[in-house]
């Protein structure tokens, strides 16, 4: 297979100034004062991306993430190293970056398929998807600076993905946008995905990782810490997270809480659809402390079929070891295998104090035939 | 789409041209770079002007309007009030701004292109030099557009040109286009890292104006002076004054006429033959493109930084 980027090595650095002489007359004034400091925004980060593949990128912010992605789309030159690519890129850094906000929507059409580096020709032939897929038919002759932040968006993202990029990289955009479109934005990745093209993905979203990614690498102080299976990278990126993340204040101190071992009563974790669930979670905390606690269950695709209500599930801990059950009635799963993460967060919303990703693997298995992943008994009447 | 497009797409990226994006592109990349976005230029200029335009009645008359009134006034001035004694003065005038107000107006809307622009230029991957290019690119259409409007005044005065000379205007025009072009590129880089020095353009350009000779003539009014204090040659070293006084001498045509007051012999313009006009414009020509070269590489060099200085 092909590879779309190779990024060698590339390392990029900023200045930054701490007493800022930005103008001539300062500069003759003080010619020795204004120090600067240098920033190293990547270090000697490797990875390739191979056609058809689609690679996202997670990081906490300031990791590096959007200059990588700046430095691969070419918006920045790297201080030292190379990428090469191959094929045409589409970049969405920022929606709507590129519009002229006196022009009307059609002028922007091609004023920003120009800018992505798509002739006029090129535009013509698929304006008219743009604007199908936009939705903005009764507004592509209105100036744009009348357009709300989510036509905008629409419009941006119509034009980006219409042009058919053998790459599209995309950062964190996909927030944007109502429900409705960030479906239809999602399900034209996934087109874009069985067409064989290459995406590149931004997002804080892990769930968006798990559900649209064949791969995803970690950036951590501009360091590339990870590059594998999604699973892998989000392990390596919850458990970085918590490394050094700073402790919540309203503790004082950081807690050191470990979810230690899983376990199940029957010693395997095959189970049976419909029948009662029950797994051991032995938690050891340094100090007593409460919080919520937290269950994800997701298909092996990737798919989140359930996360509990963290609300509903305080615990306290103890010094020590701490064992926490939890009991599902009738598990209505159906047959797959289906992974488990834990966490602990110290209250709904707030810092995660503990989490451990894959943590069980269940087997489920299921007589009846019924498809998908739960059970819906839908009663049927005439 | 089905399987077999998916095929397609990725055998056309088994041949496809690798892009390669390094700490510096050297100069044929970036020259080639800005071949390849010509779209994106024409695109730029064109919307620029569309919207300095929209919503005006006028439109494009509003760009003539400026050029129409400085010419009016310097005809005043010095042929009404000051008397200089030059005869048909405002064609003399009119072929000596066309050039001037192309360079002024390129520059001085080119220096801080980048500034004011910054919010695209850190976020969509272009060649930098397009924004100051675009800019370049308008005023080559107003000039264009006064060039035009010279000719029908000339052919409703009757002032007929020197018809011989007119092979020499393009490249004298190709000249203009790579010095206005090269102090454009480069301005819009320097004003990212010095703020001031756009105000600082607004002096220079004034008194270039005044060392240019637009609103006088160099033969008949400081030639002597010069020569007497051996400066001649520096005041030739101003590229502008070359284009000048060859559009002049294009358009006036006259070298030597009859002062309107006084009725003495007054010099206008040099007596060269039109192989010294040729040869001096290509020579300069020659310049330029070099100096076009050295402003893209200067610019490359200066667009590393811009990141953390916007």
């Amino acid at each position: 297979m092909v590879n779309v980027i190779e990024v060698e090595d590339v390392s990029k650095q900023f200045k930054i100034h701490h007493e800022r002489h930005q103008s001539l007359k300062e500069r003759i004034l003080h010619p020795r004062s204004g120090s600067t400091e240098v920033f190293r925004a990547l270090s000697h980060v490797n990875f390739t991306v191979s056609a058809g593949e689609t690679v996202g990128i997670l990081g906490r912010n300031g990791s590096g993430k959007s200059t990588l992605l700046k430095t691969i789309c070419g918006v920045l030159q790297p201080t030292s190293g190379e990428i090469r690519l191959r094929g045409s890129l589409a970049a969405l850094l920022e929606l709507g970056a590129g519009f002229q906000h006196e022009l009307s929507g059609r002028d922007n059409v091609y004023l920003y398929g120009s800018m992505l580096g798509f002739s006029r020709k090129m535009v013509d032939a698929i304006f008219d998807d743009v604007v199908a897929f936009s939705e903005l038919e009764q507004f592509i002759d209105t100036q744009v600076k009348f357009y709300s932040s989510g036509m905008y968006v629409r419009l941006a993202f119509a034009v980006a993905v219409n042009v058919n990029p053998d790459i599209l990289v995309v950062d964190e955009v996909l927030a944007v946008g109502d429900e409705r479109f960030q479906a239809k934005c999602i399900d034209r990745i996934r087109h874009f995905q069985h067409e064989g093209r290459s995406i590149l993905f931004v997002t804080h979203q892990a769930d968006q990782v798990r559900a649209i990614c064949d791969r995803a690498i970690v950036l951590d102080g501009g360091h590339l810490i990870a590059d594998g299976p999604v699973a892998d990278s989000l392990r390596v990126f919850r458990e970085h997270l918590l490394g050094d993340a700073p402790a919540p204040e309203a503790l004082g101190a950081p807690v050191d809480v470990h979810i230690d071992a899983v376990t199940s009563p029957t010693g395997s974790f095959l189970m049976r659809h419909g029948a009662p669930m029950h797994l051991d979670i032995d938690v050891t905390s340094e100090r007593a402390v409460s919080g919520f606690f937290l269950l994800e269950i997701f298909t092996r695709g990737g798919l989140l079929v359930s996360r509990s209500d963290v609300q509903a599930s305080p615990v306290s801990l103890v010094p020590g070891t701490n064992r926490i059950g939890v009991d599902v009635a009738e598990l209505p799963l159906l047959d797959g295998v289906y992974e488990v993460n834990l966490g602990l967060v110290d209250r709904p919303g707030g810092s995660v104090l503990a989490w451990r990703e894959q943590a069980a693997t269940l087997q489920v298995s299921y007589d009846g035939r019924a498809g998908g992943v739960i059970e819906l008994t839908p009663a049927i009447r005439q | 789409m089905s399987e077999p497009s998916a095929a397609v797409e990725r055998r056309h990226l088994d041949d496809a041209p690798v892009r390669v994006v390094s700490a510096r592109d050297p100069l044929r990349v970036r020259l080639s770079n800005l071949v390849a976005r010509r779209e994106l230029l024409t695109g730029l200029i064109f919307s620029d002007i569309r919207i300095k335009y929209k919503g005006s009645a006028l439109g494009l008359v509003w760009s003539m309007l400026s050029p129409a009134l400085t010419l009016a006034t310097y005809f005043l001035v010095f042929s009404v009030f000051l008397k200089n004694g030059i005869p048909n003065f405002v064609v003399y005038l009119f072929s000596g701004l066309i050039v001037w107000n192309m360079f002024q107006s390129a520059v001085s809307s080119s220096t801080g292109v980048i500034v004011d622009r910054a919010g695209l230029v850190k976020k969509v991957s272009f060649p930098r030099e397009i924004l100051a290019l675009s800019n370049v690119g308008a005023s080559v259409i107003y000039f264009g557009i006064q060039l035009g409007v010279l000719a029908v005044f000339l052919a409703v005065v009757g002032h007929a040109p020197a018809w011989g000379f007119l092979w020499i205007l393009p490249i004298s025009v190709l000249a203009l286009y790579l010095l206005t072009a090269s102090i454009s590129i480069v301005m819009s880089a320097v004003t990212v890292y010095l703020r001031d020095v756009r105000h600082l353009m607004e002096v220079v350009l004034q008194l270039w104006f005044w060392v240019s000779p637009v609103v006088y003539s160099y033969e008949n009014s400081i030639a002597a002076t010069l020569h007497s204090h051996g400066l001649a040659n520096f005041y030739f070293l101003n590229p502008v004054t070359l284009i000048i006084l060859t559009f002049q001498r294009i358009f006036y045509v006259a070298t030597t006429v009859k002062s309107t007051t006084t009725g003495a012999t007054l010099h206008i313009l040099p007596t060269w033959p039109m192989s010294t006009y040729f040869y001096l414009n290509l020579g300069l020509l020659a310049i330029m493109t070099l100096v076009f070269l050295v402003s893209v590489m200067i610019f490359g060099r200066l667009e590393g930084n811009f990141e953390s200085e916007l």
